[in-house]
C-alpha cells in the first residue's frame, strides 16, 4: 500500500484507546478521575496532579487554532502530501493541545489566524489507523 | 545553611581555564564524531597549559557516553556526567562540573562536544521515538523548524512581532560573523535578503534558520586556586543555572515564554549576585532568529514581546551597546546540532580579550544562555574575568 503519510508508530499500549477511538470517528482523550482534568498525550499518570487514576472521555472535537506554520518542504521522505501543508497546534475546548494539520483551508498566512475556531475531521489511512485532523469550524462535510 | 547560602558558596569557586574548537569546523566528511571530540579536548587542554593526564572529570552529551570519550582520550576519570537534554547540555554541565570540582570529586574537568551534524560520519541515531512517532510525524512534523515555527507564529500573534524584526536578528549576527575568520557565512546580509530567501516553513525562510555543520568544542575547568597558575587568564563561573520544562511543544505551559530559561537564569543571576542590567556581553543559542529575543524575554532582560528591540542596529551589532552572539552564532558561524559548547567558548575568548577585530571593549561580565530542544531545557552561565 502506498500511503501519503507515515503511519503513527509504534502504537504504545497506553495510547490504544486514542487510536481505537479515532478509528471509530471519536476523539478520545485521557482524563484524570482524581482532579477531573483532561490531558494529552496519553500516559498512565496525570501530569496535573500525579494521580494514577486515569480514565478516558470523548472530546467534543472543537477547539481553536493555537498556532500554525506553512511547510514548503518536509524532511521526512515518508510524508508525501503535496506541499505547502499547514502544520498546526490546536487547543481543544477541553484544554489539551495537540499537533495536527489544518485542512480545507488555503495554505496562506493571510487566510489563517491564531485562535480561529476549528473542528475535527478524520482521515482514514488504513483499516486500523485513522488520523484526527482539523478544519475551520463550519467548513461542513467530512473529507 | 540556607539554599541561597549553599548556592552562593559555589559562585567564583571554579574557573574555565581552557577552551577551543576542533582543528577545523565546517564541512568535514573526513572526520568522525569521536575525532571531533578528541581534537577539541586535546586543543582545550593545551590551551589551559595542562596535560591530558591531569583530566579526571569527563562531561559530555549526545551520542557518546562520557566513558567512550574518556577511553578515547586515554584517561580514567573519577567523575563522569552524560546529562543529555539537548544542545544546552554543555552549558548545564559547566554547572555540574562546578559542583563536582568544588566538592573535590574531581580536580580537572573537561566538557566535550563533537558532532558530525552535516556529514554524519560515525552517527547512528537510536532513541525512543514513540511520542513523536504517534502524535507528530504523521502530520509532517520532524526537524526543529517545524516545532519552533509554532512558537514563533504564536509570538507574532500575541505580541505583534514581525518577520522584519526576526530578520534583523540574522542581520546583526551576520555582521559579527564577518569579523570571525572561523565563521562559515561571512558576507553581510540585509533584512530584505532574509525576507526574500528560500521559504522553508513559514514564518521561517532559510536565513532564519541555523547552519548544519561538523565541529567539536570543549572547555576545561578547575578550582579557582589552581586556575591562577595556568596558561591563560582564568574565567570565573560566577553563576550557573539550569531548568527543564518539557520536550514536546504541546506540553509548554506558555508557548511564547520559556519557563526552563527563566528558571536557569534566576538561579544563575542569584548565585552570581547580579542582574541582567549588569551584563555587558551576551551569548544566546540561536537555532532560529526568534530564539534569542524570546530567551531575553524569558531571562528577564525585558518584558515579553520586547526582545527583538535588543537586535536593532547600535544595540546587539558590532560597536553596539549590548553585543550579542559575537562569534556569528549558530546562524552564521557554526551549528552542529547541539550548539551549546560554542557560545561558552566565545564568552571565554571575549573575557580573555582574544577576539581581535570582534573584541568587545572592556568586557567584564558575560552571559551565556542556551536551550535544549524547543526552549525545552535551558542552561545559563554568568562568567567573569574578575571575582
Amino acid at each position: 500500500m502506498d500511503l501519503a503519510r507515515p503511519l503513527p508508530q509504534p502504537i504504545t499500549p497506553e495510547a490504544r484507546p486514542y487510536w481505537e477511538g479515532a478509528r471509530d470517528g471519536k476523539l478520545m482523550i485521557p482524563k484524570c478521575r482524581a482532579c477531573q482534568k483532561p490531558f494529552m498525550y496519553p500516559r498512565v499518570l496525570c501530569p496535573h496532579c500525579g494521580s494514577r487514576d486515569v480514565g478516558w472521555v470523548q472530546a467534543s472535537g472543537r477547539g481553536k487554532l493555537f498556532s500554525f506554520e506553512i511547510a514548503h518542504q518536509i524532511l521526512n521522505k515518508a510524508f508525501k502530501v503535496k506541499t505547502p501543508v499547514v502544520l498546526a497546534m490546536v487547543e481543544l475546548d477541553e484544554g489539551p493541545r495537540i499537533l495536527t494539520n489544518l485542512v480545507n483551508v488555503a495554505p496562506d498566512p493571510k487566510a489563517i489566524r491564531c485562535d480561529m475556531p476549528v473542528e475535527v475531521v478524520f482521515e482514514k489511512l488504513t483499516d486500523e489507523i485513522t488520523l484526527p485532523m482539523f478544519q475551520p469550524a463550519g467548513s461542513g462535510g467530512a473529507r | 545553611m540556607s539554599t541561597l547560602a549553599r548556592m552562593k558558596e559555589l559562585s567564583n569557586s571554579v574557573c574555565i581555564v581552557g577552551a577551543d574548537e576542533s582543528d577545523e569546523i565546517g564541512t568535514l566528511p573526513n572526520k568522525s564524531q569521536l575525532t571531533l571530540h578528541v581534537e577539541a579536548v586535546s586543543n582545550a587542554v593545551r590551551d589551559a597549559g595542562l596535560k591530558m593526564s591531569d583530566v579526571d572529570g569527563v562531561f559530555t552529551a549526545g551520542q557518546h557516553s562520557p566513558a567512550t570519550i574518556a577511553e578515547a582520550l586515554g584517561v580514567i576519570p573519577r567523575y563522569v556526567d552524560g546529562t543529555t537534554v539537548g544542545g544546552c547540555s554543555f552549558i548545564i554541565m559547566v554547572g555540574h562540573a562546578m559542583v563536582a570540582l568544588h566538592h573535590g570529586l574531581c580536580d580537572v574537568a573537561v566538557v566535550s562536544h563533537g558532532e558530525s551534524g552535516r556529514s554524519g560520519v560515525g552517527v547512528s541515531p537510536r532513541r525512543d521515538t514513540a511520542l513523536p512517532g504517534q502524535y507528530e510525524m504523521p502530520y509532517g512534523f520532524g526537524g526543529a523548524p517545524t516545532y519552533f515555527g509554532l512558537i514563533t507564529t504564536r509570538h507574532m500573534h500575541e505580541h505583534g512581532t514581525t518577520l522584519e524584526q526576526w530578520a534583523q536578528v540574522a542581520v546583526s549576527t551576520r555582521a559579527w560573523a564577518g569579523l570571525n575568520p572561523k565563521a562559515k557565512n561571512r558576507e553581510p546580509i540585509t533584512v530584505d535578503d532574509v525576507l526574500k530567501s528560500r521559504p522553508v516553513v513559514w514564518p521561517f525562510n532559510v536565513l532564519n534558520i541555523c547552519l548544519v555543520t561538523d565541529a567539536g568544542g570543549a572547555v576545561v575547568l578547575t578550582r579557582a586556586d589552581r586556575a591562577k597558575d595556568l596558561a591563560k587568564k582564568p574565567v570565573y563561573v560566577r553563576g550557573a543555572g539550569e531548568g527543564a520544562e518539557h520536550v514536546m511543544v504541546t506540553q509548554m505551559r506558555n508557548l511564547t515564554f520559556s519557563e526552563a530559561t527563566r528558571l536557569s537564569g534566576d538561579k544563575a543571576f542569584t548565585m552570581a549576585g547580579v542582574t541582567p542590567k549588569d551584563v555587558d556581553h551576551v551569548m544566546l543559542y540561536d537555532a532560529f532568529t526568534s530564539g534569542p529575543p524570546i530567551m531575553l524575554e524569558s531571562l528577564g532582560f525585558c518584558k515579553p514581546g520586547e526582545g527583538v528591540g535588543f537586535f536593532a542596529p547600535g544595540r546587539s551589532t558590532p560597536g553596539g551597546t549590548l553585543p550579542i552572539n559575537t562569534n556569528g552564532g549558530g546562524l552564521s558561524y557554526t551549528h552542529t546540532g547541539m550548539y551549546g559548547i560554542f557560545p561558552i567558548i566565545e564568552s571565554v575568548r571575549q573575557l580573555r580579550g582574544e577576539c581581535g577585530p570582534r573584541q568587545v571593549p572592556n568586557v567584564k561580565l558575560s552571559l551565556v544562555n542556551g536551550m535544549g530542544g524547543m526552549l525545552s531545557a535551558a542552561g545559563t552561565l554568568v562568567l567573569s574575568n574578575q571575582t
